[in-house]
């Protein structure tokens, strides 16, 4: 165990290097010269004196591994520099506006479970009834709609119509339900499906049919015996899933103006705050990998099958 | 994120050999005709295949379908309710929300083909490449894979897209330089047990070149996994891209495009909801059609239902 965790480490360096290039080099697509940029967000006259001053001065002239080189040590100490737009650190715009798209994240996440799990169950003990059907087509229709769409026919019809549902921003309770929903609605249809499968086919499993024999009460043999084992492979998934919540909240963020880091980088993309553009990319990136190797991580504790044979 | 880890690269080797064995069994020719005949006794397929053709129907007749001209500004008839002349109503400029529709189906078909043929064009190669070779070349390719997979999918095609500039054609690119990356694993595995076969080696015995292997033995052993993953996608692929241009990054004003007509229309939701609904609808629909034949057409090819991204 402690040499797969060792090995786990390990392997993030390369793929955190080889992310931080990709990162870094990306800002060199952008159509244009920051130096201009810069000069221009500042309200500064272009002349070709000033631009190249400036080009100078933030070392663009020198080659690239050096920019890199540069920028790397710069982030190492958690300097993803300033936002052109607010002049305040890029770490300190992001850090600010981080809980609110971790509460998402989890609400969205919490929706998930609250629905997958009990819809994968009952398709699975009720298989080929009138329930499981409801469900196949629930997740066809999940993986086809637009979350975007979702979310404004969500607010159309709680918010607009019914005026339930607050329709924009962060405060209560009520304010994080539609966002969630919209988030979460996609992935509980795919966990749905998972779950479905996992139970099935831990129900055909011996163990089953021993603690049956036993005479187990049902709720007992589903609850402790199916249901445990049915639950490893959607725990594989949650680390994928999570990259797509990530994702899927600079959408979700933007339709209801949810003050997150997604809407905050969507808004930086229209204004061409490319700092706060490459910052945003590295931190998600980061979060992503480090939730990867939770999910990891606490695979491997569930499941003694999976610590035996690495621990070797 | 990488091999270590994912779950899905054993499931999807495991899929390709499946579907390789089946191949041998019934020689590609064959194969393709029971794939035919399997899918033609599946109803939702063949409802998805339906949609589609008339999607791609609409799509290519858009200007004989469209009953107005769907650029036409008439300020004097925005936001009109459906009626006889303009039978979903008209946008917020005048515009006939009916044939900005069909025109939109051009946009939102083209820029999702356009983005599958980029992915092709360097999955195909780069997962050849990788699992032909092996070795080293191999393991610096893989990783290559593995820092773009520690990147959120969407997060990445929105800064990409994001840096590139509005546009639909940087859309597409941005989509495709993140999508490509599953494919190229999906290709490389079905490579690496593809030249393990007795046709490679006797190929290879025969004295046929490296890249004659490869054009004439591997890759069209990789074409159904391809074919069946590309079918899947392509929902993914149009609704990923109309996201993007939803938020304003894809087509530009005056283009009709579903993702940009609905992030136009989402202003007006409470005078003409239909301006967000019906795009909206449009764009879940082509995705449904998808998704159906791709289901059809993974049960016909592969009934444990194993290959996915």
């Amino acid at each position: 165990m402690g040499r797969y965790l060792l090995k786990r480490f390990l392997y993030l360096i390369p793929i955190m290097l080889g992310v931080s290039i990709i990162t870094f080099a990306l800002i060199n697509l952008a159509p244009g010269d920051p130096a201009e940029l810069i000069l221009q967000a500042d309200g500064m006259e272009l002349t070709r004196e000033a631009v190249e001053a400036l080009r100078e001065e933030l070392g663009l002239n020198d080659p690239f591994y050096v920019r890199y080189g540069r920028w790397l040590w710069n982030v190492c100490r958690l300097d993803l520099g300033e936002s052109f737009r607010t002049g305040r650190p890029v770490t300190e715009e992001i850090f600010y506006r981080l809980p609110a798209t971790i509460e998402l994240t989890f609400a969205a996440l919490v929706f998930m479970v609250i629905v997958a799990l009990p819809a994968g169950i009952l398709s699975a003990l009720y298989r080929h009834t009138l329930i499981d059907h409801l469900n196949r087509l629930w997740a066809l229709l999940g993986a086809s709609l637009p979350g975007f769409w979702l979310g404004l026919m969500l607010i159309y019809l709680f918010a607009v119509r019914l005026g339930l549902l607050p329709v924009m921003g962060r405060g209560s309770l009520h304010h994080l339900v539609l966002p969630a929903v919209t988030l979460g609605f996609g992935m509980a249809a795919v966990y749905t499906r998972i779950l479905r499968a996992s139970m099935l086919e831990a129900l055909g499993q011996e163990y089953i049919r021993v603690a049956r024999a036993k005479g187990l009460k049902e709720k007992w043999v589903i609850g402790r015996h199916a249901l445990k084992n049915a639950l490893l492979p959607a725990v594989t998934l949650l680390g994928m899933s999570f990259g797509h919540l990530l994702g899927g909240a600079a959408i979700v963020e933007t339709i209801f103006a949810w003050p997150g880091v997604g809407k905050f980088a969507v808004d930086s993309i229209f204004n061409r705050d490319y700092p706060v553009i490459q910052g945003y990319a590295l931190f998600m990136a980061v979060v992503f990998v480090l939730a990867n190797l939770m999910v990891d991580l606490s695979y491997v504790s569930l499941d003694p099958r999976i610590r035996l044979e690495r621990g070797k | 994120m990488g091999q270590s880890k994912s779950p899905g690269a054993g499931v999807v080797g495991y899929h390709a050999v499946g579907i390789l064995k089946k191949q041998s069994e019934t020689g590609t020719h064959g194969l393709w005709t029971a794939v035919l005949g399997r899918l033609l006794q599946d109803k939702l397929a063949l409802l998805g295949l339906g949609i589609i053709l008339v999607m791609v129907t609409a799509a290519v007749f858009a200007p004989y379908f469209a009953p107005n001209d769907p650029f036409k500004v008439d300020l004097m008839q925005r936001l009109l309710p459906p009626q006889a002349q303009y039978p979903l109503g008209t946008d917020h400029l005048g515009r006939c929300l009916l044939s900005r529709l069909f025109y939109g189906s051009r946009s939102s078909l083209t820029t999702a083909a356009l983005a599958l043929t980029a992915i092709m064009l360097i999955s195909i190669p780069f997962g050849t490449l990788a699992g032909y070779c092996g070795g080293q070349v191999d393991n610096i390719l893989m990783r290559i894979v593995d820092v773009l997979l520690a990147f959120p999918g969407l997060v990445l095609a929105l800064v990409i897209a994001g840096i590139l500039g509005p546009g639909l054609l940087n859309v597409m690119l941005a989509v495709a330089a993140v999508r490509w990356v599953g494919y190229a694993r999906v290709i490389r595995v079905t490579v690496l047990s593809v030249k393990e076969k007795e046709f490679v080696s006797a190929a290879r015995a025969c004295g046929t070149s490296g890249l004659g292997i490869i054009i004439r033995h591997i890759l069209p052993n990789v074409l159904s996994p391809v074919i069946i993953l590309a079918t899947l996608d392509i929902g993914r692929l149009i609704i990923a891209i109309s996201s993007l241009s939803f938020l304003g990054l894809g087509a530009q004003p005056p283009v009709p495009e579903w993702g940009a007509m609905l992030n136009d229309g989402r202003s007006y939701m409470q005078v003409a909801p239909q301006l967000m609904i019906y795009p909206g609808l449009a764009i879940m629909t082509v995705a449904l059609a998808f998704n159906l034949l791709g289901d059809g057409l993974r049960d016909a090819l592969d009934p444990r239902g194993t290959v996915r991204l």
